[in-house]
């Protein structure tokens, strides 16, 4: 009880063998001060550099960021799934109170799929071509002891029925090649399903599908989640998909975590310039156009080269003195939101645009020749 | 009218064609002609040689060690020898269809030792990688530096001439080309997505390789074993015409080649007839392999 008063990290960091003990929070996954480096030629690339997360029991949450900011580096090394010469560095991942990082071979294959699942960007190419579908994700069921054979074979129906496949019978019996994309999507859910997991990793599970299908797939992922009561980690930098989905959403930038909070909350007054500019660079339906589509300028910085003081300062348009300097920490700015941030959106008044003329102008004016083509 | 062709249409989204890769491939195949052609050669060719020495029982060909020594170096036709005999009066017909037995077993059978070989090496150093691939691979290197010929000489040589030590032999020496192919299937294969889906689903190693790794390497590996087969065959007959390899009187087409070029003049029947042999078994082979890769390319499937 006595760490209802201090701060929860320094609660969590504690071994959690004493049983009985109630849990502070239902955290399902917990990820603590994880560092994952690439030493390449290049120098050391430092893919996560100290992320923070927690996934709730249930609950799906949104991961958000540019490409290479580390979101998918995240996941597969939550799965210890990193690709060669990647390594976890240092942090822990605590999977109900067990840190993945210390898990021997054996114990991570039996994780995976058990208790963690993951489905990829690409469906078309996440099957395996020469193997029935049917057959493949029966195969992801008796990979574990947790279905006996003949068990894993009955509830291969289940499970595509589940997932809306039309005729799951007969089609179980077909090749990937003879499936659609979303089908392919489909089976690739069910196949991540199979063995009831407690979280379910999706890895832009829509981009390589047509919008029509995207939405049949997010509609799925919803159903599922409530019916099965898995979570989802969802990775995507398709904020309407977070929106639409997600209960929590973190923000990512070069390999941390620049802010995150309840959904609602982050998309009505985010805090950080990054989750702000990310925000004001997709179109939106409901308003009118009072303020022309910005786009972040710049790129995100090479990780093996990272900026000093805050990684996002190159880029910020309301960069400060001390940004250049130090490194803001991940600190608590409302209720269950944090940012990573000195200045605060909330600092710079109702229309921090206006700070930003000079490049905005200059955005304007860039844009303007384009503007009037379409417009014309 | 309009809704007749939407029901069909639908008819047809609904209830796509239920093929399997294999009757897939087959289809593909049986559209090119001369490997069709290929393959009944080689179905006959393979009838021929197990039903040789049951002919010869049923007298239907003569005996082919048998001397008719009253018609000796004889042209095709003569004295009730179809294709003539040899310079000993053997029958130059019966030798043809009791050296097909040799030619296909050492043929066929030396790619279940190059497959075993090969695709251990080649899987092994591919799936591993590392420093294992880097040993192994610089094994094959040395291997495949060695001239074949030679290399066999040696080995037949040492442990005597046997259709046994030919087998081995010539499996040792030709394993090189498939475990660098399997090598090079195995290292692209290990990076697709179904493999690494699989791995996240806490797929063993083992059922990796047997159940990813394998089927999706096995298109290109039964093209090279296919066309493997007419040069173990051409390896075999040219250990027979130098004389180092199955030893008389069992008749082989090499063997037949050397005996009868000594006399190509007198009697050319006796060196055109297993040449001939030769050359079509191998074509046929060839265009079996010609046509298995096209039906199993990946990207030609549908």
């Amino acid at each position: 009880m006595a760490c209802a008063t201090r701060s929860i990290p320094g609660c969590g960091a504690e071994p959690l063998v004493t049983s009985g003990r109630p849990e502070l929070s239902d955290a399902l996954l917990q990820v603590k001060g994880l560092h994952t480096q690439f030493p390449t030629s290049r120098g050391l690339v430092r893919a996560v550099d100290g992320v923070d997360l927690e996934v709730r029991s249930g609950e799906v949450l949104g991961v958000v960021g540019e490409s290479g900011c580390g979101k998918t580096m995240t996941a597969l090394s939550i799965l210890r799934l990193l690709p060669d010469p990647g390594r976890i560095t240092a942090g822990q991942i605590l999977f109900r109170g067990r840190d993945v990082t210390a898990m021997s071979p054996e114990q991570v294959r039996d994780f995976r799929g058990n208790e963690v699942a993951m489905i990829f960007q690409d469906p078309m190419t996440s099957l395996n071509p020469v193997t029935k579908v049917g057959s493949q994700i029966e195969e992801a069921m008796t990979a574990h002891s947790k279905f006996s054979q003949q068990i894993a074979k009955e509830r291969v129906l289940e499970l595509l029925t589940r997932v809306r496949v039309p005729s799951a019978e007969r089609r179980a019996q077909d090749y990937p090649h003879q499936f659609s994309g979303g089908m392919r999507q489909r089976a690739m859910i069910a196949m991540g399903l199979s063995n009831e997991p407690a979280l379910l990793i999706a890895d832009e599970p829509t981009t390589a599908l047509d919008v029509t299908v995207q939405a049949q797939i997010i509609d799925l992922l919803k159903r599922l989640n409530t019916e099965m009561g898995a979570a989802i980690m969802l990775i995507t930098h398709n904020m309407a998909l977070v929106a639409s989905l997600c209960d929590r959403v973190v923000v990512m930038y070069a390999g941390r975590v620049v802010e995150e909070g309840p959904v609602e909350q982050i998309f009505s007054s985010p805090q950080h310039p990054y989750t702000w500019s990310l925000l004001r660079s997709v179109p939106r339906v409901d308003q009118a156009r009072r303020e022309r589509l910005v786009s972040i300028e710049g790129l995100p910085p090479d990780l093996s080269r990272l900026p000093g003081g805050c990684k996002f300062h190159p880029r910020c348009p309301f960069v400060e003195a001390r940004c250049r300097e130090e490194e803001p920490p991940l600190a608590e700015v409302a209720s269950a939101q944090k940012a990573r941030c000195w200045v605060l959106m909330r600092t710079l008044g109702d229309n921090p645009q206006d700070r930003i003329e000079p490049s905005a102008a200059r955005a304007t004016l860039l844009s303007a020749g384009e503007a009037d083509g379409a417009v014309g | 009218m309009a809704s007749a062709v939407a029901a069909a249409q639908m008819a047809e989204w609904d209830s796509p064609e239920q093929i399997g890769l294999w009757s897939d491939a087959w289809m593909r195949f049986r559209r090119n002609r001369l490997a069709v052609v290929g393959l009944v050669i080689v179905i006959l060719l393979l009838i021929d040689a197990f039903t040789a020495p049951l002919l010869v029982h049923l007298g239907v060909i003569i005996d082919p060690i048998k001397q008719d020594v009253a018609h000796i170096e004889v042209g095709p036709g003569g004295f009730g020898h179809l294709l003539g005999t040899d310079e000993l009066g053997r029958d130059t017909l019966s030798r043809l269809m009791y050296g097909a037995r040799i030619s296909l077993t050492i043929g066929i059978l030396v790619q279940g030792i190059i497959f075993v070989i090969g695709g251990t090496i080649g899987l092994t150093a591919g799936y591993v990688g590392g420093r294992v691939d880097n040993l192994l691979m610089r094994f094959t290197d040395i291997w495949y530096a060695f001239p074949d010929l030679i290399f066999v000489l040696v080995l037949v040589s040492v442990f005597g001439p046997s259709l046994l030590s030919i087998f081995g032999a010539i499996g040792i020496v030709n394993w090189v080309n498939l475990a660098r192919l399997v090598r090079g299937q195995v290292l692209s294969i290990k990076e697709k997505e179904y493999v690494e889906a699989a791995r996240a689903t806490g797929t063993p190693p083992l059922r990796i390789v047997l159940r990813h790794l394998v089927p999706n390497a096995l298109g290109p590996i039964i093209v090279t074993l296919t066309f493997g087969i007419p040069q173990a065959i051409f390896l075999e007959a040219t250990l027979s015409f130098i004389g180092v390899g199955i030893q008389p009187p069992t008749p082989t087409w090499g063997q037949m080649v050397n005996d009868g070029y000594q006399a190509v003049y007198a009697n050319p029947s006796s060196v055109v007839f297993p040449a001939l042999a030769i050359g079509l078994t191998m074509l046929a082979f060839t265009f079996i392999g010609d046509g298995l890769r096209d039906a199993l390319d990946p990207r030609m499937r549908r």
